[in-house]
């Protein structure tokens, strides 16, 4: 599904990721673990394609094909989804105008129909009653006025509608308390499915007892030091990050 | 809290008229006849025996000063000035001049102490506790002329020179000649070209590179002699990576007529040099009916001239019957910074006309704007500021947020930006907001036992507490007290 | 008291000096309004052209913008139409043929000049804007236009829509002065759009008065081809309760003042002045307003959104003035510019002027780039970058656009807007 191989990249001349290599296997969930300022939002932006980093070397490859000279929404409609940590708020853009463009900008790249109006509504309401996402939400300018647990439910639900091939949850758990972590949990489990994979990505491992992963990454200093299945987990939350911070030091 | 109670105290104590700096020292002085002519020019040139090329400057600001007209744009009134009615120079006599403080006329050394302005070294190292890690230099300038400076041998063993400016041409001509005039030019405005004519002395500071200047510099200005005119001008050079923090403190007894200062202040930043300057303005603001009073029309300007150079002003303005002052910086080095902190506060009959201008030039420069203004009895209050960035000034960054607080209904707040963006990437951002003291919140002191005044000191000690954190401490508690002085009388 | 400099009369200058001599003898109006007419000049003949010294017009130097005056037109009248369209082609006035609905009343200015009483020259020739040169040469000018008349208590829920055009392709110069009087307890609402063959050069004033618990809505909209030079003038009084609001939809013309002076002169005034400006090529767009509060419970909002293209230059000047006593005034002023080029500029002048201390007033001011987050944030959910922007601008443009209450002029400004930005992708 998705291989990095010996990926290096700078952000205003830093080199952030040096030499990270990851394999995620079709509907595999890897969760990347890492202290702060290990380069884990830089990993889901790299992957994502955002403006601004650099690669220097090594590549990204989904499904057989490199995506790295691709842009951001290009990568997008190849299957990425990336759920932010922070969703962006955008005024005056009501939701349902943002999820139609997004909807219809990616069946056009794929040489699809654009969705009818009827079936576009019928889909969202589908996806919205199943996570709790009101009607009122839904005609709101996107994520302005959110609280942060209805700003993730958006998040699920645009990965819902999008049916992506990967999402790369970045911090998802991040700001939630337990009911809302509950919620957007359910709806990640419910999408998992063989031709779909996830890049979780988590500081804590709070957020793994809810979506419990095939394997477990340790990233320290822009590499993955150790892999693991979901006892690694378990033994970080015991023992701390110190072992590898030392290692990558 | 302490300081709080001292605020509430002095707010008990003190009444409207009576301007606790208000008393004339008896010096006898040296006065330069009234008016001005070229003779009047070359006679102050004369006596600081100042080089020729500096006799020209002088000469060549009078000729342009007589081809320009007073501004007007400013909202402040005031009868027309005589400018011809005014001593342009007075000097406290003296015989050849003091080698120590105990050769200073004593009654000059009093008028200090009432001031509260430590001149004796010893004074400040037997003060309070942790004072020998803050102690602060002196320059005192009395009526234009500087009567002391201290701490100058430890200064110049770090290389930092602080002297009169009178000295500096005498003894570093090479680097006043090389920067003096060179951020507020000799043409720049109607009483800054006056001043280059006029001015007959003020600070100088030049901090070497890499010097971090071991203590706060200081100067504390006084008028004294009636019917005068005070020109002080200052130049600070920072050079490559240094840093000097200096602070300014002004009084000026009670007189029925209005008195004119109009100062100039130049900074320069080189590389990676920072400037922190400080002023607590306090001249005599006139009486409460508005009679006599310093009319305050000062020039301050910051030239971040070296690429990621600082320039710091923060100002607690009390004082003047008319202030007219917008302490101003150039970013022209990349990723240089200027930031500017006002507390400007007038009751009475005062009128206040002071902002700042950011002149974005260089690359991600960046600065930041803090304004208080309270106004209070039949005051005037105007915030005025630019912030400007160049086509070429990629990434100029800018947040501003003036306040204005309204203290009873006679008095007005107004509020007037200049937000020039000629820079896509340039991101500006302004806020301003005009309220009053609300009537929960001095409901809520009062019910804690706090008497009206008190509690309009403590909400506007609250109300101006980020620009007062800026200032350096010994500045901090003195503006406190400056505060709650001004306001008196002002909740009816 | 700004000291102005001597007088050196620009060509343009000269030759508008000169028109009102030419005209001045054949304008209609009694002797009173000949008065106000040559007071109104005086102000113009005294301050000339206004220039960057002038500080309300800092950043819009007409003495170097019009270099020359064009002839101003003797007016080709329009073809009447039907229904609540008047017509003023080359500042004439056309009434709409047909029936009004009850309580409105339509009079051609010509008409109504020519036999006016007091009052009427009063509300026409107001105090406020009077010492604005460009106002008062519209005041001492002006020929034509149209008086509305609402009655008290009537409800017009249509639109009256005010077509300001030109005719022929020769240079020239219009000039109209309308007025919109409603009555207590009235409501109506005004869409004012302007169209002209590119080098015409205009001058059009619009005076609201509104009385006790009025309410008046009124729409500005500059259309495909605009003058090359428009100063358009708004003067408003609002009465104890009246409602006034004002939205201007800005995307043509080449070089366009607008300025507002509006003043709520009862208490429990709701006032409402707002805006979209799209600029790109050189066009330069000035908004300046004063909004005075001088009485009481008053309540004023302000909020423009300036997007720069090009070369363009955008100013917003705004003042809320609230006068001695005017307390319990609530004031909220907002302006937001977008700059999508590095060769625009957008100069902004919020201003306060407070002279009542229970009051909560404030401004805000923001001036920047597309935010890079929102883009990539779109551009991860599969939208192509020029679409991103396209939304992104579309939605900044749209939050105040909302506030346009009728539902087809919002529609058909909506619609000027998706086109802007459709000719900008392509």
């Amino acid at each position: 599904m998705l291989t990095i191989t010996d990926l290096h990249a700078n952000i205003d001349g830093k080199e952030i990721l040096k030499g990270l290599s990851l394999t995620v296997k079709p509907g595999e969930v890897a969760a990347i673990m890492g202290p702060n300022g290990s380069g884990k939002s830089t990993l889901s932006y790299v992957v994502s394609g955002r403006d601004g980093y650099e690669v220097t070397e090594g590549s990204i490859v989904l499904n057989g094909e490199d995506i790295l000279a691709m842009e951001a929404h290009e990568r997008a409609a190849k299957g990425i989804f990336l759920a932010f940590q922070y969703p962006l708020e955008i005024p005056g853009v009501t939701t349902m105008t943002f999820l139609k463009a997004a909807m219809n900008a990616q069946r056009k790249q794929r040489g699809e129909e654009e969705l009818t109006t009827p079936d576009f509504i019928k889909r969202v309401r589908a996806a919205a009653d199943k996570l709790g996402v009101s009607q009122e939400m839904l005609r709101r300018p996107l994520n302005v006025g959110f609280s942060g647990g209805e700003k993730k439910r958006m998040e699920v639900l645009q990965m819902v509608l999008l049916e992506p091939k990967i999402a790369i949850l970045d911090e998802t758990d991040s700001g939630l308390d337990i009911d809302a972590l509950r919620i957007v949990a359910e709806g990640v489990n419910a999408l998992r499915a063989p031709d779909r994979s996830f890049l979780v990505i988590t500081h804590y491992q709070r957020l793994l007892d809810y979506i419990v992963p095939d394997s477990v990454h340790v990233l320290s200093a822009g590499r993955i030091v150790k892999s693991g299945d979901k006892g690694l987990a378990l033994e970080l939350e015991k023992n701390g990050y110190r072992d590898y911070v030392a290692d990558a030091a | 809290m302490a300081a709080v109670q001292e605020t509430v105290d002095k707010v008990r104590s003190v009444d409207v008229d009576a301007y606790k700096y208000g008393f004339v020292t008896d010096i006898e002085s040296d006065m330069a006849p009234k008016g001005l002519n070229e003779d009047i020019v070359r006679f102050i040139s004369a006596k600081k025996d100042e080089p020729d090329w500096m006799t020209q400057w002088r000469l060549d600001a009078y000729k342009r000063w007589l081809t320009m007209q007073e501004p007007v744009w400013a909202r402040v009134n005031y009868p027309k000035i005589d400018f011809q009615d005014l001593h342009y120079y007075a000097a406290p006599k003296r015989t050849p001049g003091p080698k120590s403080l105990d050769e200073v006329d004593p009654e000059l050394l009093r008028t200090y102490e009432k001031l509260g302005i430590p001149l004796r070294e010893r004074e400040i190292l037997a003060g309070v506790e942790g004072a020998a890690e803050r102690r602060v230099a002196v320059d005192a300038v009395f009526d234009s002329v500087s009567v002391a400076t201290t701490f100058k041998a430890e200064l110049a063993k770090a290389g930092v020179i602080f002297c009169p400016i009178s000295e500096a041409l005498q003894t570093h001509p090479e680097l006043v000649r090389k920067y003096l005039g060179t951020v507020v030019p000799v043409t720049d405005n109607y009483y800054a070209t006056l001043n280059s004519a006029v001015f007959s002395d003020g600070s100088f500071v030049y901090v070497p590179p890499g010097v971090r200047c071991p203590m706060e510099l200081s100067t504390y200005f006084r008028i004294n002699e009636k019917n005068t005119g005070q020109f002080e001008r200052t130049l600070i050079i920072a050079d490559k990576g240094s840093y000097v923090s200096y602070l300014e403190g002004c009084t000026a007894p009670k007189r029925d007529e209005n008195q004119l200062h109009a100062a100039v202040v130049e900074l320069v930043a080189l590389e990676d040099a920072e400037i922190k300057y400080s002023t607590v303005q306090n001249w005599y603001p006139g009486d409460s009916e508005g009679k006599g009073g310093i009319y305050n029309f000062v020039t301050k300007r910051g030239d971040c001239r070296g690429d990621r150079s600082k320039i710091s002003w923060t100002q607690v303005e009390t004082g003047s019957a008319i202030t007219w002052k917008y302490p101003s910086c150039i970013l022209r080095g990349d990723d240089s910074r200027g930031e500017f902190y006002s507390i400007a506060i007038s009751n009475g009959h005062q009128q206040v006309d002071s902002g700042t201008k950011m002149l974005h030039l260089g690359k991600n420069t960046s600065s930041r704007i803090i304004s208080k203004g309270i106004a209070a009895g039949r005051s005037d209050n105007t915030y005025r500021g630019q912030v400007f960035a160049h086509r070429k000034a990629k990434g100029a960054r800018n947040f501003t947020n003036c306040d204005s607080l309204l203290i009873g209904d006679a008095c007005g707040a107004h509020t007037v930006p200049y937000i020039e963006s000629r820079n896509a990437s340039a991101v500006f951002e302004h806020e301003a907001t005009t309220s009053k003291i609300s009537d929960d919140q001095l409901f809520y002191c009062m019910q804690r036992g706090l008497s009206g005044e008190e509690a309009t000191a403590l909400i506007v000690n609250g109300f101006v507490r980020d620009v007062l954190q800026q200032l350096p401490m010994e500045f901090a508690v003195e503006a406190q007290k400056l505060i709650a002085v001004s306001l008196e009388g002002s909740v009816g | 008291m700004t000291p102005r400099p001597p007088v050196i009369r620009t060509k343009a200058e000269t030759s508008l000096v000169e028109s009102f001599a030419q005209a001045s003898a054949s304008l209609p109006g009694g002797d009173a309004v000949r008065g106000a007419r040559t007071r109104a000049f005086d102000v113009f003949h005294e301050r000339g052209l206004p220039h960057r010294r002038i500080e309300a017009w800092h950043y819009t130097d007409l003495r170097n913008l019009m270099r020359e005056a064009y002839p101003i037109a003797s007016g080709v009248a329009a073809k009447a139409e039907s229904g609540l369209r008047v017509a003023i082609q080359d500042g004439v006035c056309t009434l709409p043929t047909g029936a009004l609905p009850a309580g409105l009343k339509l009079t051609a200015m010509r008409d109504a000049l020519a036999s006016a009483d007091e009052a009427l020259i009063h509300a026409l020739f107001p105090d406020q804007g009077a010492d604005d040169a460009m106002a008062a040469f519209n005041a001492a000018m002006a020929r034509d236009g149209v008086l509305i008349e609402v009655a008290p208590g009537a409800q017009i829920d249509a639109p009256i829509e005010l077509s300001f055009t030109a005719s022929g392709d020769a240079p020239h110069g219009d000039i109209s002065r309308c007025l919109v009087m409603v009555g207590a307890g009235a409501r109506a609402s005004i869409l004012e759009s302007h169209a002209a063959p590119a080098r015409v050069q205009r001058n059009s004033a619009m005076i609201f008065r509104l009385g006790e618990a009025a309410s008046l809505s009124h729409v500005f909209e500059t259309c495909a081809a605009s003058p090359e030079l428009h100063v358009a003038t708004l003067i408003a009084e609002v009465g104890k309760d009246a409602a006034f609001s004002s939205f201007a939809f800005v995307c043509a013309g080449e070089v366009l003042r607008r300025q507002a002076f509006v003043r709520g002169v009862g208490e429990g005034v709701k006032i409402a002045l707002r805006g979209v400006s799209l600029l790109k090529g050189k066009q330069h767009a000035d908004t300046t307003l004063v909004v005075e509060h001088a009485v009481p419970h008053g309540e004023s909002r302000e909020m423009f959104k300036t997007i720069l293209d090009g070369e363009a230059s955008g100013v917003f000047q705004g003042k809320v003035v609230v006068r001695p006593h005017a307390q319990k005034t609530d004031g909220g002023m907002k302006s937001q510019a977008i700059l999508l080029s590095d060769d625009a500029a957008m100069y902004n002048k919020p201003e306060l002027e407070i002279f009542a201390d229970d009051v909560v007033c404030g401004h805000g001011a923001t001036v920047g780039q597309l935010d890079e987050d929102q883009i990539f944030y779109l551009m991860a959910r599969g939208i192509p970058r020029a679409q991103a922007e396209g939304m992104i601008i579309e939605g900044f443009a749209r939050e105040v656009l909302e506030f346009v209450e009728d539902e087809a002029i919002r529609e058909r400004l909506g619609a000027g807007l998706s086109g802007w930005l459709a000719r900008r992708a392509s």
